[in-house]
């Protein structure tokens, strides 16, 4: 089976399953399941299979037709795509466990569109993921908007309703005026759109197509416009998005719809605008030349700090792990602000470790919320009496988040920071070193308050959330900690992407 | 046999019309005229696939141009012709059960020829090389939209169907003027003819006026803002068949015809050199396309929101005709055939709803979302095209506009080009949240999920927006045929 | 200032133009704004009609003395009568003289204009005659044919 083969298979699983889901429907819940579970396994065999070829330095590619003249839907994998759409399908298997847990515990309706737009969603992913050029990329980014609407506004009632609306509203609003206008700006300045080590604005800029202070903007419109990202403020779609079935929030706003903001950020900078570009790229001249992505630098820290300061204020448990999302997500932009080879590097990976830490805790809020009933924090004091799996996975992958070892997130943090100190910029090492404080204000507290004994009530029995719920979330907790043990090879896996233009 | 399709198209229905008048017997007429229609769908097919071996010329009665009416086939006009009969024949596909519960079964036989004949003005307009003959067709098509109209339930219809009448017949006469004032000037009425004389002639206030005239006569025609009074009210009360088919097609024959007018018979130096029309149609296109899609979000009634939205969507063409080079003209002429498929297909949706629902009213249709699953899902897919989502027919004129504007460096255009289509956002999904959010009214409870009949034909336009959002060849690419032969022929001088 | 009265029939045409416009703009009864169509209509017929005529032409019938092309004597290429700045149009005649037939001496109008206006009349006629059937439909259903008491009923349903 050739790489081009398995780049089309492995994007064809996820429609199968919609058809299958589809055609199955009510009938056969359980049937209906396996398949999808199936041919999620599948997909990760394929994604496995296509990582071994892209890591060792190949790049398949395969075209699917041109749209329109000029503008082509191909696909070509490179490394930090690999990654993402590893860690995509590999979730989903474990998302489609965990769901059918909750959604069976929870009694929820309209299961059949629910597993069916999941597919759709990750079928946008993949294509996300292996997007050979701008334009392919812009469609896989909006697919992705529509087919999560629904699952968002899963319930069908006012919230669900309101909460959609601010979705779309925000989503739609940014990719039409400024991700469109962006892409349509770097096609009719560099005239071509496909991503290329080095990027592709380096020959417009000598030749004064475009010029700095326009590269600065067209930058601003990719940042802004790539909403997904959450950069303030076009954040507010995702605590939004809260309303949405925890598996939803798990799967989509932990590791699908952020990740391919911030993946989709990190790929417009690596191969568009090229880390050379932005890191040499100075506005005014004089003593202290301001670089071009310096005020995005800046937004992405503010981001960081602000949102996880909003985190600390919340009390139902999915908000603040929405802001806490908003702030993580502002790292990897941060990543590509710098420019720098490890930055760049360090906000791949944590694209890896933040969805497997992420995942992590919205499995157990969902957890909680089905085995417990409980969504606020001040009510969980005890709560790891009667629910020591999860209280104990939500530990691990908070040490991941924080950045501290053993967790995974120690590496990405560790060579963003990295970045900061080799462009100097002192002040964000300072938001860094600050926010993982906050993060430890507002995280462990949780799982630490849940282990001690509510005052003066008996300790809670021993009740778990049903064994479909918690399975998931134990592997994900280990797995946010073994992905710390493979730093390394994640690093050399993604050295590439900084080291081609060169 | 072959030769004679460019005068078959016309021939056919016309003669058709009286005949099943005539006949009389409803269910037959109502067989034969769908039984036209597929014909000459047809033959606008072969038409076009026989474009790739240039133009055709057919001479009316073997007189020879330039003193004898002549039919002109090439890209544009045989690309505008395929979709109008397309759409003429997949509505009345679709019509029947909503003809028979909307128009009262003793006007049917009149009903099936007065489509025929609107669809024969409309084709005409298209294939014809002759001035006058475009007067002629014109005034043939908006004679039988307006009885068409007037068989709507209600008894706004008659009172929409003469608003309509008195405006239209104005704009029509202010186009018969500009044609006199032409005539005056240059002794012929055969389009390249005329072209090739007023060359000759520097610019003269009759030219001048002449332009004038024929533009604010087919402005009133395309309902361009703010000459877009007439819209609303005859595609609000006319039965829902009507509107699929006049809101479809009408108004892009008249964008059709004002092509015309500006690529080859004044050419572009003369309009967007001499005159600054370029600026002029932007700005009244913006204005146009923001008024109408922020009237669209206050409407209650389905139908009035979508013709407003109507309204808006041409300023869209003409945006990006205003353009003259290659890629506006191609924008605006794919968003012609894309646009007629997209609200083709929504007010088909609406005729479903009309039909089991029995109201336009937003509220009325509350909840249908659960006992309609079908022809709301319809609904949401058209209106993303609307919206302009990537894989739809509207993202792909959308994409064209974008990259013309930006090429021509029109950064204020692109840009509120951009923000107008989120104000399409706002009123579709206004209507989609109706469908699927709101606890189903009284009437949305008890209804049924469209017939097959129906929802059959409408699944076939709205996936059509879908095929053609992805697969361009056929509709970008006729249309970048078009714009380049259109520009072509004035840079070679005009000679047919 | 005999130019200026020369062109009487075009003043003509305006302020017939004109007062039709008013009629149908000015809402008052139905009836009238349809007469006043009519009128806006009537201008129009005038000014080609105009067109047609050629100075010192006859109408345009031959009468048989001459040797018949079926391809017809239509002197196309009109001098336009009182045409803006007087410039000179291509005439197309030359086309029309072939072999065997005799250089026409006779100056005839042009009969296009007329005949286009023959269409045109009838078009107005049908415009009528539907407009009319509209009304009727109207004071069937409203009971009356005002413009304004219409908007009334309808703005009070």
């Amino acid at each position: 089976m050739t790489p081009e083969n398995l780049i089309w298979i492995a994007m064809l699983l996820p429609l199968v399953a919609i058809a299958l889901v589809f055609i199955i429907g009510e009938k056969s819940p359980n049937i209906r399941e396996s398949c999808t579970i199936g041919i999620a396994v599948t997909l990760f065999w394929v994604t496995t299979r296509l990582a071994g070829v892209v890591f060792s330095g190949e790049r398949p590619s395969f075209k699917m037709g041109e749209m329109l003249p000029g503008f082509e839907i191909a696909f070509t994998v490179e490394p930090l795509g690999m990654l993402f759409a590893l860690v995509a399908s590999g979730l989903w298997i474990l998302t489609t466990v965990y769901a059918i847990g909750y959604m069976r515990g929870h009694h929820e309706k309209n299961q059949t569109r629910f597993y069916a737009c999941f597919a759709s969603a990750i079928f946008a992913a993949l294509a996300a993921a292996f997007a050979a050029n701008l334009f392919t990329l812009f469609v896989a980014y909006e697919l992705m908007t529509i087919s999560t609407y629904p699952l968002v506004t899963h319930h069908g009632d006012e919230k669900a309703k309101k909460g959609g609306r601010i979705y779309l509203g925000i989503l739609l609003s940014t990719s039409v005026a400024f991700f469109m206008l962006a892409i349509a700006w770097t096609w009719t300045v560099a005239g071509t759109l496909d991503f290329t080590p080095g990027g592709i604005l380096a020959q417009p800029n000598i030749d004064g197509k475009i010029s700095d202070f326009q590269l600065s903007v067209l930058l601003g419109l990719f940042a802004f416009g790539i909403g997904k990202a959450a950069i303030m403020p076009f954040h507010r779609w995702l605590p939004a998005a809260m309303v949405a079935p925890t598996p939803v929030s798990a799967l989509l706003h932990a590791v699908a719809v952020v990740k391919v903001g911030v993946f989709s950020i990190l790929k417009v900078s690596i191969y568009i605008f090229g880390i050379d570009l932005i890191s040499e790229t100075r506005l005014g001249e004089g003593a202290n030349p301001i670089m071009m992505s310096d005020w995005l630098c800046y937004l992405a820290g503010a981001t960081i700090l602000l949102a996880s300061l909003v985190a600390m204020t919340k009390d139902n448990l999915k908000a603040r792990l929405a802001y806490s999302t908003v702030s993580q997500l502002a790292y990897i932009t941060l990543g590509a602000a710098l420019a720098t080879s490890d930055s760049v590097i360090g906000g791949g990976m944590h694209i890896a470790m933040h969805a497997v830490g992420k995942i992590t805790l919205f499995f157990c809020a969902g957890a909680i919320y089905v085995g417990a009933h409980k969504t606020n924090i001040s009510d969980m004091r005890g709560l790891g009496r009667a629910m020591p799996l999860t209280m104990g996975a939500f530990l691990l992958a908070t040490l991941s988040i924080i950045g501290l070892p053993p967790g995974g997130g120690a590496w990405s943090k560790w060579f963003l920071a990295l970045g900061t100190v080799q462009t100097g910029h002192f002040w964000l090492l300072a938001a860094l070193m600050v926010s993982s404080l906050l993060n430890i204000a507002y995280l462990i507290p949780i799982p630490i308050r849940a282990f001690m004994t509510p005052a003066g009530e008996a300790p809670m029995k021993f009740k778990e959330a049903p064994m479909m719920c918690v399975v998931p979330l134990c592997i994900t907790a280990v797995g946010s900690v073994v992905l710390f043990f493979f730093g390394n090879e994640i690093y050399d896996v993604l050295l590439p992407i900084a080291t081609s233009a060169r | 046999m072959i030769e004679q399709l460019p005068v078959l198209v016309i021939v056919i229905p016309l003669m058709a019309a009286p005949l099943f008048v005539l006949i009389g017997n409803r269910k037959l007429v109502l067989l034969l005229t769908q039984l036209v229609c597929w014909t000459v769908f047809g033959i606008t097919v072969s038409l076009l696939s026989r474009m790739q071996y240039g133009p055709i010329s057919y001479e009316l009665g073997g007189w020879p141009s330039p003193y004898g009416i002549v039919y002109n086939v090439d890209y544009l006009s045989a690309f505008v012709m395929l979709f109008v009969s397309g759409l003429g024949a997949i509505v009345i596909t679709y019509a029947p059960k909503s003809v028979e519960r909307e128009v009262h079964h003793s006007k049917h036989s009149l009903f099936y020829a007065s489509y025929l004949l609107c669809m024969t003005g409309l084709l005409g307009m298209c294939i014809t090389g002759d001035l006058f003959n475009v007067f002629v067709f014109l005034e043939i098509s908006s004679l039988s939209s307006y009885a068409l109209i007037s068989l709507g339930k209600t008894r706004r219809a008659p009172l929409a169907a003469l608003h309509y009448l008195i405006i239209g017949t104005v704009g029509a006469t202010f186009f018969l003027i500009g044609i006199g004032l032409l005539y005056q000037m240059t002794g012929t009425l055969n389009m390249a003819d005329i072209a090739s004389r007023l060359q000759a002639i520097e610019s003269s206030r009759t030219m001048l006026v002449a332009f004038a005239f024929m533009t604010v006569g087919l402005f009133i025609k395309m309902a361009v803002f703010p000459l877009h009074t007439w819209l609303p009210n005859a595609y609000t009360y006319a039965p829902s068949v009507v509107t699929c088919f006049i809101a479809a097609t009408a108004t892009k024959v008249s964008v059709y015809a004002f092509i015309r007018l500006i690529y080859v018979i004044f050419t572009p130096q003369f309009a967007f050199e001499r005159l600054p029309l370029d600026s002029a149609l932007m700005a009244f296109s913006l204005v146009g396309i923001f008024v109408a899609s922020a009237a669209a979000i206050y409407q209650t009634n389905i139908k009035r929101l979508l013709a407003y939205s109507s309204v808006a969507q041409i300023g869209y063409m003409l945006l990006g005709i205003s353009m003259s080079n290659v890629g506006g003209l191609t924008a605006g002429i794919t968003h012609m055939f894309n646009h007629a498929l997209i609200k083709g297909g929504l007010f088909m949706v609406v005729g479903c709803f009309a039909l089991r629902i029995g109201s336009l009213k937003l509220e009325d249709l509350r909840g249908a979302g659960k006992t309609m699953p079908l022809t709301s899902f319809a609904w949401v897919v058209g209106g993303l095209g609307l919206i302009g989502v990537p894989m739809t027919a509207g993202f792909v004129s959308k994409w064209l506009l974008l990259t013309s504007a930006l090429s021509l460096e029109l950064w204020p255009v692109a840009v509120l080009m951009l923000l107008s289509s989120l104000l399409a956002v706002v009123y579709i999904w206004r209507v989609v949240e109706i469908l699927y959010f709101s606890p189903a009214s009284h009437l949305a409870k008890t209804a049924k999920e469209a017939p097959m009949a129906m929802l059959i034909p409408t699944y076939i336009v709205i996936g059509f927006t879908i095929v053609f959002g992805c697969w361009t060849v056929y509709s970008a690419g006729i249309a970048h045929a078009a714009a380049e032969s259109l520009l072509g022929i004035t840079q070679m001088g005009g000679v047919q | 200032m005999t130019d200026f009265l020369g062109l009487y029939n075009y003043w003509i045409v305006i302020f017939l133009m004109m007062t039709g416009f008013y009629i149908v703009i000015a809402r008052e009864n139905l009836i009238k704004t349809i007469i006043g169509l009519n009128i806006f209509q009537t201008s129009v017929f005038l000014l080609y009609i105009t067109m047609g005529k050629v100075t010192n032409g006859t109408a345009p019938i031959l009468t048989g003395s001459h040797s018949g092309e079926s391809h017809g004597a239509e002197s196309h290429g009109a001098e336009g009568h009182g045409a803006e700045h007087g410039q000179e149009l291509h005439s197309a005649a030359e086309g029309h003289l072939e072999s065997g037939v005799e250089v026409v001496t006779e100056i005839y109008s042009n009969p296009i204009p007329s005949v286009l206006m023959l269409t045109a009349i009838v078009v107005g006629i049908a415009t009528t005659a539907l407009a009319l059937a509209l009304v009727v439909r109207i004071r069937e259903e409203y009971g009356t044919i005002e413009e304004d008491e219409i908007l009334e009923m309808d703005r009070n349903s």
